[in-house]
């Protein structure tokens, strides 16, 4: 077990350090001149230039030579030091991304994990009912062929304008001043609700297609077959080829909770969500490097600790993984 | 002559006889059509102000027009062909490195060559895709379709490369595999001789998955304003919808009617998939 772990950390400590490292270089191999760019940008606010000259040493050092350059940029990671956001400043990049993140998890954490529970339940109802198969098997297929924000658009359409029942623009009204009190809970959770219904949508087909495909392998598998011979019940049989069907549909669960973050980046954008994915497409397009750097930097890390986390529950969901390991099989 | 030659190649028969190949293709080969013949059809073009603004689908704008009178039906087909061809290159090689590595790394199955390209592969799995789509592309100035691709297929490929591995690792030691390998020959002709040619359906349906999640993947980038800098696509189309709140104006035409094709084509796909899927594995045929 040791060595499986051994294994693991080092694949995710040469994931971070090449991850740092694009991070690293890609503001170096940009096309023109960001600094002057940053600068020119600044010159007309007061004491922004300095500010930003500051910045640029800080986060740069582009006196030094570049392995030097390179130490000193995984030092201020270490010291949770991203800089200072330039579309919003002067707020430090991490507080926006702290900001920003708690919209990701609660639109997104609900989403995957209904759409995980009922996608399995109802893939493995259609693995054993023929008639079921035949009508859900299409809208499934057709749901995890729709592009998120297409489907959110079709949501927004019908739900938002068509019927007029919940807003379909922003986290909450323009008017309401966030905080915790029942009014603007209410008025957020109005907002919410069709985010959510298309992230949860477009997530159900696949998971539903995982769990058919692998009921209906368990199914015909030796030992399903053996049980009916001893005449078992049916609903025996189902129960222990769920079992086993579930098990790579936790993985799937897992990695896809890895990659919450900013994962909702399209549908934010349909409805001018203000979550992460949000704020990394503006970083982008406002060339804000230092905000793109720490955001970049919190979804690998968020990912990677994810991963691990992943591979210690699987050693005790799976009994075979954690006997194989221990060299007991 | 011809019963002999469906002997030969029963996969074939049973493939090209499943109802849910035979709908999938169809309907792909529409899409296909459309996009081919689609600018055909339609005497704009699609950056052209076709006629008046905010006009519901008729005879004349199958599609309707966008807020500033331009065709919605020519935007769409021109943008299909963009897409599709995106998705199929991306496809492509995303499937080829995914193949390599795996036939490779299952070959080579528990040697140290095998656990660096696993450890290479699994490097690529955890790095967030979209959030490096979006970094890699947002820093390359001026995209084509060919560097589009090459984006799009450099996140796409690790899947291919595990799946084929653990495929492989299940026949290397078949019987005719050892034999050849008795024999003397080399690595390259046993992999193309024994493994691969034994594979060839698998890899086909792996590249139909590939290119249905390339187009996903495609189609996603475009829509957040990354696609190819120049020509139109169908991400694009719908982002204009999105920007010019085509969905609030009720242009449903606008806003629905591209992703709808695209969806539908995808959708096919994965019916021509599953019915492989049934005519290639014997113990599915019954279902």
């Amino acid at each position: 077990m040791g060595r499986y772990f051994g294994k693991k950390i080092i694949v995710y400590l040469i994931t971070f350090i090449i991850a740092v490292t694009i991070n690293f270089v890609i503001p170096r191999m940009m096309p023109g001149d960001p600094i002057q760019i940053l600068l020119s940008r600044f010159s007309g606010m007061e004491g922004g230039r300095e500010i930003i000259e500051k910045q640029l040493t800080l986060l740069f050092s582009l006196d030094d030579p570049l392995i030097v350059q390179y130490f000193k940029f995984w030092k201020s990671i270490f010291t949770g030091d991203f800089g200072i956001s330039i579309m919003q400043f002067p707020t430090p990049v991490i507080d926006i991304i702290k900001k920003a993140i708690i919209y990701d998890l609660i639109l997104l954490i609900p989403s995957i994990i209904l759409s995980w529970i009922v996608g399995n339940k109802l893939g493995a109802f259609s693995g054993v009912n023929k008639k079921a198969d035949n009508v859900l098997m299409p809208i499934f297929y057709f749901l995890s062929s729709s592009p998120y924000f297409w489907l959110a658009g079709v949501v927004a359409f019908f739900l938002g304008v068509k019927l007029g029942w919940f807003p379909i623009s922003g986290a909450y009204s323009a008017t309401m001043n966030p905080g915790f009190n029942l009014k603007f809970i209410f008025d957020y959770l109005k907002h919410w609700v069709l985010p959510f219904l298309s992230m949860f949508l477009v997530e159900l087909g696949g998971w539903a297609i995982g769990m058919r495909n692998m009921i209906i392998y368990e199914r015909s598998s030796n030992y399903s077959k053996y049980m009916e011979a001893l005449g078992a019940s049916d609903k025996c049989i189902r129960r222990y080829g769920f079992r086993n069907g579930v098990l790579p549909q936790v993985t799937g669960l897992a990695l896809r909770l890895a990659g919450i973050i900013g994962g909702a980046i399209t549908v934010e954008t349909v409805f001018n969500y203000p979550g992460l994915g949000r704020v990394m497409l503006n970083a982008v397009f406002n060339q804000d490097y230092f905000l793109l750097q720490g955001i970049f930097l919190a979804i690998v890390t968020m990912t990677l600790v994810a991963n691990f986390v992943v591979d210690i529950i699987y050693m005790f969901i799976d009994p075979r993984v954690r006997l194989s390991f221990s060299g007991e099989v | 002559m011809t019963s002999e030659f469906w002997k030969e190649h029963e996969n074939l028969y049973y493939a090209l006889t499943n109802k849910k190949v035979i709908f999938g293709l169809v309907v792909f080969s529409l899409v296909i059509m459309l996009a081919i013949f689609g600018p055909l059809l339609t005497p704009y073009d699609y950056e052209e102000y076709a006629g008046d603004p905010y006009l519901a689908p008729s005879a004349k704008h199958f599609f309707g027009t966008t807020i500033m009178g331009k065709d919605v039906f020519t935007r769409t087909v021109y943008g299909l062909r963009s897409t599709i061809l995106v998705g199929f290159i991306a496809g492509t090689i995303a499937t080829l490195i995914g193949c390599i590595i795996g036939f490779l790394a299952g070959y080579f199955g528990g040697t140290l060559f095998d656990e660096l390209l696993m450890m290479f592969t699994n490097i690529f799995v955890v790095i967030p895709q979209l959030a490096l789509l979006i970094v890699i592309s947002a820093f390359l100035k001026a995209r084509g379709i060919v560097v589009m691709s090459v984006i799009v297929a450099a996140t796409a490929w690790p899947w291919t490369a595990r799946a084929v591995r653990s495929q492989t690792l299940s026949l290397k030691n078949q019987e005719y595999v050892n034999l050849s390998r008795i024999s003397g020959l080399g690595v390259m002709r046993i992999l193309k001789d024994d493994i691969a040619s034994n594979m060839f359906s698998y890899v086909f349906m792996v590249f139909i998955q590939q290119f249905n999640g390339t187009m996903l993947a495609t189609v996603q980038l475009e829509f957040l304003g990354l696609g190819p800098t120049r020509g139109i696509s169908l991400g694009l189309v719908m982002q204009d919808a999105v920007n010019w709140n085509a969905i609030q104006l009720g242009m449903w035409w606008w806003s629905i009617i591209p992703g709808l094709i695209l969806t539908i084509m995808i959708t096919a796909l994965y019916f021509v998939n599953t019915g492989l899927d049934a005519a290639f594995n014997p113990r599915l045929r019954e279902m």
